[in-house]
């Protein structure tokens, strides 16, 4: 087996044991991406030379528990100190950040080895990451498919042994959509549980940054380094930071979960429906209650998402006006024109689009009827996770309705591409923790279940997740980077 | 209600983005489009709801007025697209 193919944790232990080098490390997964990179398309910009001069220092240094020594990636909305840091825009194709994200401090204090920055949906608007304004990023599992997004490049690195973890960000779905369109495993933390701080907002009552990672260990040793109060973000929470790798058990018994009717229901595909079906059988045999409930608001929570995102993103976005940063036209003659057109070109449709629905839906006259409306249902929907969770400890659910479509076939019809988020929505409506892990392929594609946990509780997701995994072995299968019938 | 091409104009202006002509058409039906899915939202009666901004129970989080160091004025302006004499320029305003 090659380094590349290992997890963080087999890493980790050969790192440790001296039977391997960071650098040796780092040099596997360099040689990988100089394989499959042209294929995939994952990265937006390659790290290579700091990447082993990192390794180097690692391996002449003291070593350091968790991550010390192991290569990631970041999504490219997350700035990096002195590295290009492009939210996949023609925006900020230039922009070099003079400080690091929060979550980057982190991870380069803890040592870890940056290969690279990862492709997404422009600022994050997207379900496939065919909007980056660069390329788009292949399913290495077909790679006529998109990988999802908008942490597309996040997830099909990972899934292709280019890094052997990365973070990406979640709003809607960003980070749990691609981890099952490309069979890896993705947590979004509880809103509030990972500082968003240098992490390039679209819409900030839902960002949230999380972990994308092969087995669910690897995934809670990152969790244990980004989680925390950042002082800089006022919206990280000041509650204490288990270690999460003690919740590695299987034992999951008399753990109470409740499966939504309404997330089962016709639109999403029923090979996925049985699989999930199947897995709460799973549940059940090792000693969970299993029980069906009723979240009655969820049909509403992808129509007032789409008014409340679009709203906050056309206030942050607001900032990209061509003075402090980014693209500018040279050749307006007064500011208001310097302005328009400098976000003309530096926008791609995606954005520009709700940009545009945003800015309607805040404008006097409509806001009212449209955000402040929206504003209600999401109480709405929060209030019937609450109702669950009074009497139950996890949900669990499909991730997606579908497994990952072609490239190129959703991207005339907007309602069916914003429809790929149906199932993920309603958790960042209401703040709270979820996971997708492997549970199946349906014609060779991965099919992901998504584990929902109370507010703070992603322990209890790391476990329930782990005993599904330790069970099972979709969680192993790697994809041969070709192209299915 | 369907957007006309005139009320996407109004709302790219306030928006700060120069449209062209395709733009504005595409917008305004995929704005009536997306508005019309909202529509679904008035199934709800929401006369006694409370709207949820976001879902901590923080409200005002201050600190201490200290004096900390921060970013050099090198460094705000090193990716500026127009700077002279250390500060930022942009076109004529008045």
């Amino acid at each position: 087996m090659e380094l590349y193919e290992l997890t963080c944790h087999e890493l980790k232990e050969k790192l440790d044991q001296k039977e391997v080098s960071s650098r040796e490390i780092t040099q596997s997964f360099l040689e990988r991406i100089d394989k499959v990179e042209d294929q995939v398309k994952a990265f937006v910009t390659i790290t290579g030379d700091l990447a082993l001069q990192q390794a180097e220092q690692y391996d002449a240094g003291d070593a350091v528990p968790g991550l010390g020594g192991i290569p990631y990636g970041l999504k490219d909305i997350i700035c990096t100190r002195g590295i290009r840091t492009t939210a996949s825009s023609k925006m900020l194709e230039n922009y070099v950040p003079f400080y690091d994200a929060m979550v980057a401090a982190r991870l380069a204090e803890h040592k870890g080895i940056l290969l690279g920055k990862l492709n997404l949906d422009e600022f994050a608007m997207g379900s496939s990451t065919e909007q980056s304004a660069f390329y788009p990023t292949r399913n290495p599992w077909d790679l006529e498919r998109v990988p999802g997004g908008s942490s597309g490049g996040s997830a099909a690195a990972v899934a292709a042994g280019e890094v052997p973890f990365s973070l990406g960000t979640d709003s809607g779905g960003s980070i749990r959509q691609p981890a099952a369109f490309c069979g890896v495993v993705g947590l979004k933390p509880t809103y509030g549980r990972v500082s968003r701080w240098g992490v390039m907002a679209y819409a900030s009552s839902f960002d949230q940054v999380g972990v994308i990672s092969r087995d669910v260990e690897d995934c809670a040793l990152v969790l244990n380094v980004i989680a925390g109060h950042d002082p800089r973000d006022s919206t990280s929470v000041d509650q204490p930071v288990p270690d999460y790798t003690s919740f590695l058990t299987s034992d999951i018994k008399g753990l109470k979960i409740a499966y939504p009717r309404e997330y089962f229901q016709q639109g999403v595909d029923s090979e996925i429906r049985q699989l999930i079906l199947n897995a709460l059988k799973h549940f059940e045999q090792l000693g969970a209650i299993v029980e069906e409930v009723s979240l009655p608001h969820s049909e509403y929570a992808l129509p007032a998402y789409y008014l409340i995102a679009p709203a906050e993103a056309s206030a942050n976005l607001a900032r990209f006006d061509g003075v402090r940063y980014g693209l500018r036209d040279q050749q307006a003659e007064n500011v208001v024109d310097m302005f328009s057109r400098s976000r003309a070109a530096g926008f791609g449709a995606e954005v520009k689009r709700r940009i545009m629905l945003g800015t309607y839906a805040l404008s006097s006259g409509y806001y009212d009827a449209y955000y402040l409306k929206a504003l209600k249902v999401r109480r709405l929907i929060a209030d019937d996770f609450a109702k669950v969770f009074a009497d139950h400890d996890l949900i669990i659910a499909p991730t997606t309705p579908t497994v990952a479509f072609r490239i190129g076939e959703q991207t005339d019809d907007l309602l069916t591409l914003y429809m790929n988020d149906i199932l993920t929505v309603p958790i960042n409506m209401a703040g709270l923790p979820g996971m997708s892990i492997p549970c199946g392929f349906i014609g060779g594609m991965p099919v992901g279940m998504q584990i929902v946990g109370k507010p703070f509780d992603e322990g209890t997701i790391f476990k329930a997740a782990y005993s599904f995994e330790q069970a099972t072995d979709y969680h192993k299968a790697r994809p041969t980077l070709g192209v299915s019938k | 209600m369907a957007i006309s091409v005139k009320q996407v104009e109004q709302v790219a202006y306030l928006a700060r983005l120069e449209l062209t002509e395709p733009e504005k058409q595409l917008f305004a039906e995929q704005l009536t489009a997306i508005l019309e899915y909202a529509e679904k939202l008035n199934e709800i009666d929401t006369e006694k709801v409370e709207p949820l901004h976001h879902i901590l129970p923080i409200y005002n989080v201050l600190r201490e007025d200290v004096v900390q160091p921060g970013p050099s004025r090198e460094e705000i302006l090193s990716n500026a697209p127009l700077v002279e004499d250390g500060q930022y320029k942009v076109p004529r305003i008045i």
